[in-house]
């Protein structure tokens, strides 16, 4: 099965070698095309004017945002049920990542609600559960830190990504379940997108380019982890071989 | 010139549109230097501890 074919660390870093200079590249030019389409050619709003530019980075920070922690859970899950070497690994590459965007969503967004709603920040369900997302992160990334023996580290960030998991689909529905001053999804819905083709086309060239990106950064960040564990054991090795 | 000025000027907005793009671009730019820094920096530590690891093996084995 692919998966377990990939728990071979050398054969991760000959696969992560070959593909990272066309995602680079793609992640380059995806970038360029959506920020010139977004910012130059695609139409302000009706009603919002130019504010609704930052839709382009709003919206996509905020689905990578969310698919970041996704993806934490499934690789924790993944690590702590088949001790897969890589997942954990995968997990931890990926937790800046995600708070970076999800602070990027929280930025734009109130970069976007001053104009718009004449408020920069509301106790709203929507800001609020991702305002927790980006703690999540934050804990995240401090437990491994905090915990000095790896194995330990990685069990315990492993748990907190599951539980904090739940926190995902809350962000996501938010907007459903309470009555929100943030309007309802107008893309990822059951009837459709409800946006213009002039402004959904940018918006999907821009949440192209931020994938791009998160798996480009994230394969960067894999291969320096899986290096420093190799450093690790080298050092620990002679360290030995002296004792 | 008018026309970049009116394209910076984001109908009046841009106080919030070119602020909410800096910060993308600055936190976007940012873990990516930061990451590939990292990346290189292993890699070269990776290459100092191997370079000087099978020097310790030549070693000619002395009878124990």
């Amino acid at each position: 099965m692919m998966l377990t074919r990939l728990a071979n660390p050398t054969r991760f870093m000959r696969l992560a070698d070959r593909l990272l200079p066309w995602l680079a590249a793609a992640t380059v030019l995806a970038f360029a095309a959506g920020l010139v389409w977004g910012l130059g050619f695609a139409p302000p709003d009706y009603q919002q004017g130019d504010t609704v530019r930052i839709m382009f980075v709003h919206v996509p920070a905020a689905w990578l945002a969310m698919f970041g922690y996704s993806f934490m859970a499934v690789a924790s899950f993944v690590a702590l049920v088949w001790k897969h070497p890589l997942a954990d690994v995968a997990a931890k590459a990926a937790a800046p990542l995600g708070a970076g965007f999800c602070l990027i969503a929280l930025i734009t967004g109130s970069l976007w609600g001053e104009p718009m709603w004449g408020t920069w920040w509301v106790w709203d369900a929507r800001l609020t559960s991702m305002l927790v997302l980006f703690f999540l992160y934050v804990g995240y990334i401090a437990l491994w830190s905090a915990i000095d023996e790896p194995e330990r580290a990685a069990r315990a960030a492993a748990i907190l990504a599951l539980v904090g998991a739940v926190n995902v689909p809350i962000v996501k529905f938010s907007v459903d379940w309470w009555s929100t001053l943030h309007q309802p999804a107008s893309v990822i819905r059951m009837d459709g997108p409800t946006i213009d083709a002039s402004i959904l086309w940018p918006l999907a060239i821009n949440a192209l380019a931020f994938q791009l990106y998160f798996v480009t950064v994230l394969l960067w960040r894999m291969k320096a982890e899986l290096i420093g564990r190799r450093i690790r054991a080298l050092t620990l090795g002679i360290a030995a071989r002296e004792a | 010139m008018d026309d970049l000025a009116q394209f910076l000027a984001m109908g009046g907005y841009a106080a919030y549109v070119w602020p909410a793009f800096g910060t993308t671009f600055l936190v976007v730019i940012g873990l990516a230097v930061a990451s590939w820094r990292r990346l290189k920096s292993a890699e070269a530590r990776l290459a100092l501890l191997e370079h000087s690891r099978p020097a310790r093996r030549a070693r000619p084995r002395t009878a124990a």
